[in-house]
């Protein structure tokens, strides 16, 4: 490994350095304020050598990572999302009992596997990546020890990531015993030169990877953790589960079937539809069921990867776009939404009832718009970065005329709309009106946290960056078209 | 069998580039329109922490800002539309928006659009005064929904740019649902989440329609654009055309709203709070008119043609069915909720049945409809401020108490029930001539039907609720100052439109040349002897036969014309429309069709042979209404296979 090497991965390292830094600095210090800041000056240093690394690129660093313009665009993506989610931690961590300064180092760890798994391009950096970004999940999920669903979420997380990483590694197994390489541009190559044969280990190895993947992106049918965990895990780590881990496994994703060119077979590709389909029915029709903003939200996201499926599947190089764009949305507006749950959140529990939300716009108004804002976005409203995002999705899905697909997509986003109004509806109710019985503001309402600085500031980002990108996406379009280009 | 018609190709020698004439002033305006809005909207909702009545005042100055600025539009174009027989937008702004994705930032005016903008000026302030007293709480968040809710309507009827125009069209409904979900009535809630629910569906369907559009335009000419301009000479296979058709019409039918689609509407009406309600019958129903004028007729004019008796049934469902639902109602605001969708009815049927009668009552029947629709859900929400109630059978014999109010009433709703003299009157009656001169015999007793019911339900709600005996004990307040002058420009406007509607009229007629093919060649059919030879070049259409015969076609029996057979002669045959998208690219050229003229003289079995792209589709869609002369054969009629060459030429 030359030193060129090493630099083109500037950002690996110092995504590795600084849980290392910050667990020194806790050993000698414990502070909470020390350890935030670090780690966000940990994570700043990273994302500015994203720039400093882009010359020396694309570069294949031993055979397991590729650091190219696709991989530094994600890097930068988990970065960006892992900084909202220390701002959010710190405000949210004060509040609670026990020592909060390890969750910035386990929140580091999990970005640095992300990391890995955006740039991976070989099968054991895969599993490398995704490893590491599970582990430190298993132990944020259950952070907050002294209350028990935390730790319940915990618990079941272990075991259900850990039993999916056994049908991967199975998979990949699968696979090597077919083809005798884990690299997947190497896939490809084989599977080229084996043309004619019938493939079928190949296909049940693909299967189980997508078993693997699948349960991180919590695809129906893989999706029975999801509610269970949003609901459990502290806010903030459910922001990260929520947008990070997905977010880098769906760039693995695209990455391997478009290299590997596993996702034009017929087989692969049906299920890959089943799935998407799947998920958005599931997703949206279960979220109209719930009455807890987090289990709803956690439905909600399930449906969202469906509808991410749909323009993985329209393919071509719109298809990458589109997904970018859509994830891009997808993170800003996921990370504000449950940055609102985290802000209003205090030591006793997390704000997730719908009871908590009733009236909330008279309460605190600019809490609420944020909230409405990100729940428009969701919706696929127009000013936000949802609504180009659904466009680009389904225009993606148009150019190839996957019909049924784009139909599934906007059927099911009404019934979506559904459950997204009434979150809204009860956060406008409550104005004492001359028509109808007066509603009263719930008790609850006084007891809200006041908002803390660093909240504050991520969520005006967000809403900012929300409002840019729907009003004006042609920048964010610049840099995914200069992103993606060396995908397809 | 060359010449016959030679049509000089007229708006050519019209600046009709449009890009040139007044982009500088548009600029400033269309968005200044849009702009002042939105701005207006959140000052108010920030002015509101000090003072409610000064939230008022910022939304009321800047509509009447934006009405005094619409006006001076048809002063400043008063002439030029007059000049500009469609093909040119009377001002614009196009601003790339996103490239990659061919969108524009694209406003556009012309005639139809200033009509409705006008329209939503007046409506605006109108519904900011009828808020002034109705509306205590949330002031600032409300002026904010208002406000936002007009800027949404503007942009909708502004856009020519596809995206934009969808942008536009979801961007009006949040607000929208706001207004309704908090400062409703009783079952706000449900009505508000019915609302968003079937526009934001069938919002949809036209999204995909949008992007098969979009992408099949791309397949032609390999641009990717959401311009209408360029859109409009999209050729597709008619089977395609009609499934786009279908999506756009689906959301247009929601919002106008028609028959099995109008389930949302008596509740959102109903429950909406006054400025709500105005909007909604007032304005948001005239952009599912709009949407069919502007882009279903021009964009698909084939399968519009094709899938007109459906539309034109429904519509006339939708009248009788909305009139006897209106006579059921015991509520106010439900009875005149109903009648909306017996008025949107006829002009449905209007729009579909596609003749200059029936498209200048449709036009009209949407001015007046908002008028005098807005002014009855004013007067019912005056009545329901005093009485608090909007039930007929608690309210009678408030003649007594409320003179001012009830004659008042009895005014918009005699307009509404379609009393000559009054907008309303014109419109239906234009509509219903047109389909009569259409030949819909059937269907124009059916609506006339409808005519008949509207005068019962009209007639119960005054006598019901104002009429009788004061057997409550009604004392409650007349009319304010404020409440009067609200009312005054609404009489004046429904009796002006009733009694001289001719210079609206002149208005109508260059906006629906653009709009509407069929309208166009009627024109020219009119006008045709009184067109001279153009002095050089021009739209050139001529059938000719091709000889020698080939062997005579199996059954049915049809000859190719040849020597001795007497050649068909055309006896209809307007000019085709040069499409704008083609006159801007230049592209000139023959379309070669096959034709089968059947015995009695009518066009048959159109097949294309050869053309440039962009222009087949006009080609077909005029040769289409030719009439030939009958053909003998041995002195007995027999069908002739014959080619037609339709040329375009632009002059130099």
């Amino acid at each position: 490994m030359s030193a060129s090497d090493l630099f083109a991965i500037l950002p690996l390292l110092i995504l590795g350095g600084t849980p290392v830094v910050v667990m020194v600095m806790i050993a000698i210090r414990r502070s909470h304020a020390l350890s935030a800041a670090l780690t966000l000056i940990g994570l700043a240093a990273a994302f500015a050598s994203l720039w400093v690394v882009v010359p020396v690129t694309p570069r294949q660093v031993t055979a397991l990572l590729i650091v190219d313009h696709y991989a530094l665009f994600y890097m930068g993506l988990v970065i960006a999302a892992t900084f909202v989610v220390t701002l959010l931690s710190y405000g949210y961590f004060k509040r609670q009992e026990g020592d909060p300064e390890e969750v910035y180092v386990l929140l580091l760890i999990a970005a640095l596997g992300s990391a890995v798994l955006v740039a991976s391009s070989h099968f054991v950096s895969f599993f490398l990546g995704l490893e590491i970004l599970s582990v430190s999940l298993y132990a944020l999920n259950a952070y907050v020890h002294t209350r028990r669903i935390p730790v319940e979420a915990g618990i079941k997380y272990l075991v259900l990531a850990a039993s999916s990483a056994a049908f991967l590694l199975f998979g990949m197994a699968l696979i090597y015993a077919e083809l005798g390489t884990m690299d997947f541009l190497h896939i490809r190559e084989a599977i080229g030169a084996a043309a004619g044969a019938s493939h079928v280990v190949l296909l049940v190895g693909t299967a189980f990877v997508i078993t693997g993947f699948g349960f991180k992106l919590a695809l129906v049918p893989f999706h029975l953790w999801t509610p269970d965990i949003y609901e459990g895990a502290p806010a903030p780590v459910t922001a990260f589960v929520a947008t990070v881990s997905k977010g880098a496994m769906f760039a693995l994703l695209l990455r391997y079937f478009y290299w590997s060119g596993t996702r034009e077979f017929a087989p692969i590709f049906l299920v890959f539809t089943v799935i998407a389909i799947a998920s958005m029915i599931a997703g949206n029709l279960l979220a109209m069921m719930q009455n807890n903003v987090k289990r709803i939200l956690a439905y909600s996201s399930i449906a969202h990867m469906g509808y991410v499926m749909v323009a993985f599947l329209a393919g071509g190089e719109v298809a990458v776009q589109a997904v970018t764009f859509y994830l891009v949305a997808y993170f800003i507006t996921t990370l504000g939404a449950f940055g609102v749950i985290s802000v209003l959140s205090g030591s006793e529990g997390d704000a997730d009832s719908l009871e908590d939300y009733r009236g909330l716009f008279w309460r605190r108004p600019a809490l609420a718009g944020v909230f409405t804002a990100m729940l428009l976005s969701l919706a696929g409203i127009p000013l936000t970065a949802g609504f180009v995002a659904k466009f680009y999705v389904i225009s993606a899905g148009a150019s190839t005329a996957r019909w049924l697909l784009i139909f599934v997509l906007i059927v099911t986003s009404v019934f979506g709309l559904y459950y997204y109004l009434r979150v809204l509806v009860t956060m406008y109710a409550g104005l004492a009106h001359e028509h109808g019985a007066p509603e009263l503001p719930a008790p609850a309402a006084a007891g809200t946290p006041k908002l803390s600085l660093t909240g504050g500031i991520a969520l005006a980002a967000l809403t900012i960056l929300l409002v840019w990108i729907g009003v004006y996406p042609a920048s964010l379009l610049h840099w995914i078209h200069a992103a993606t280009s060396g995908i397809v | 069998m060359t010449g016959g018609l030679v049509l000089r190709e007229h708006r050519r020698s019209l600046p009709a580039s449009g890009q040139a004439p007044s982009a500088a002033t548009g600029l400033m305006i269309l968005v200044a329109l849009i702009v002042i809005l939105l701005a207006a909207g959140v000052l108010a909702w920030f002015v509101s922490r000090w003072s409610a009545t000064a939230a008022r005042w910022v939304s009321l100055v800047a509509v009447s800002v934006d009405f005094a600025l619409s006006l001076a539009l048809w002063a400043g174009y008063g002439s030029a539309m007059s000049l500009a027989p469609g093909g040119a937008w009377l001002d614009q702004v196009n601003r790339v928006w996103v490239p990659q994705l061919g969108i524009h930032f694209h406003l556009a005016l012309d005639g139809l659009s200033l009509l409705l903008i006008t329209l939503t000026f007046f409506l605006g302030i109108i519904s900011v005064l009828a808020s002034w007293r109705e509306i205590q709480e949330g002031v600032g968040f409300f002026h904010f929904n208002l406000m936002w809710i007009l800027a949404g309507i503007t942009g909708v009827f502004l856009a020519v740019d596809l995206f934009l125009f969808y942008f536009a069209w979801e961007l009006m409904l949040v607000p929208m649902y706001f207004l309704i979900a908090i400062w409703g009535h009783e079952r706000r809630v449900y009505a508000a989440v019915k609302f968003f629910i079937f526009t934001q569906l069938s919002g949809l369907l036209m999204l995909i329609s949008i992007l098969a559009l979009y992408f099949i335009h791309h397949r032609q000419t390999g641009v990717y654009t959401f311009e209408y301009d360029s859109l409009l000479g999209t050729h597709m296979a008619p089977h395609t055309a009609l499934l786009i058709m279908l999506g756009f019409f689906v959301a247009f039918a929601v919002k106008l709203p028609m028959f099995p689609f109008h389930p949302w509407l008596p509740d959102a009406h109903t429950e909406a709070p006054t400025a709500g309600s105005i909007i909604l019958a007032g304005l948001l129903l005239k952009t599912g008119a709009y949407g069919l004028l502007r882009f279903v007729l021009p964009l698909f004019p084939g399968a519009a043609h094709r899938f007109a008796p459906v539309a034109m049934a429904l519509a006339v469902i939708g009248i009788i069915y909305g009139a006897l639902l209106a006579f059921g109602q015991t509520d106010l605001k439900r009875l005149v909720a109903y009648t909306s969708v017996s008025h949107l009815g006829f002009v449905l049927l209007g729009i579909f049945v596609g003749n200059s009668w029936a498209l200048d009552g449709a036009l009209m029947g949407m001015i007046a409809h908002g008028i005098s629709t807005g002014a009855l859900f004013m007067i019912v929400g005056q009545v329901q401020e005093r009485t608090h109630t909007r039930e007929m059978d608690r309210l009678s014999g408030l003649w007594a108490t409320i003179p001012r109010l009830s004659g008042s009433a009895m005014f918009f709703a005699l307009g509404s029930m379609g009393l000559p003299g009054l907008g309303d009157f014109v419109g239906e009656f234009l509509v219903l001539i047109g389909t009569y001169e259409a030949h819909l015999i059937g269907l124009t007793i059916i609506a006339v039907l409808g005519v008949l019911a509207s005068t019962f339900y009209a007639l119960r709600f005054v006598q019901k609720a104002f009429h009788g005996p004061n057997v409550n004990n009604w004392s409650v307040n007349d009319l304010r100052p404020r409440e009067v002058v609200q009312l005054i420009p609404m009489v004046a406007i429904l009796i002006w439109l009733g009694v001289y509607p001719q210079p609206v009229f002149n208005k109508f007629n260059e906006v629906l040349s653009k709009i509407q093919p069929t309208a166009l060649q009627q024109s020219l059919h009119e006008t045709l002897s009184s067109i001279a030879m153009p002095p050089s070049g021009g739209v050139g259409c001529c059938a000719s036969t091709s000889t020698p015969a080939p062997p005579p076609k199996k059954a049915p029996p049809a000859i190719r014309v040849a020597g001795q057979v007497e050649a068909a002669k055309l006896i209809y045959g307007p000019a085709p429309e040069y499409p704008v998208a083609a006159r801007k690219a230049r592209i000139q050229g023959t379309v070669r069709l096959e034709a089968v003229v059947a015995k009695n003289g009518t066009m048959q079995n159109l097949r294309v042979l050869g053309g440039p792209p962009l222009l087949i589709r006009p080609a077909l869609e005029v040769v289409k209404t030719w009439r030939y002369q009958q053909t003998l054969l041995n002195g007995v009629p027999v069908k002739v296979v014959t080619e037609i060459d339709v040329n375009f030429t632009l002059a130099r």
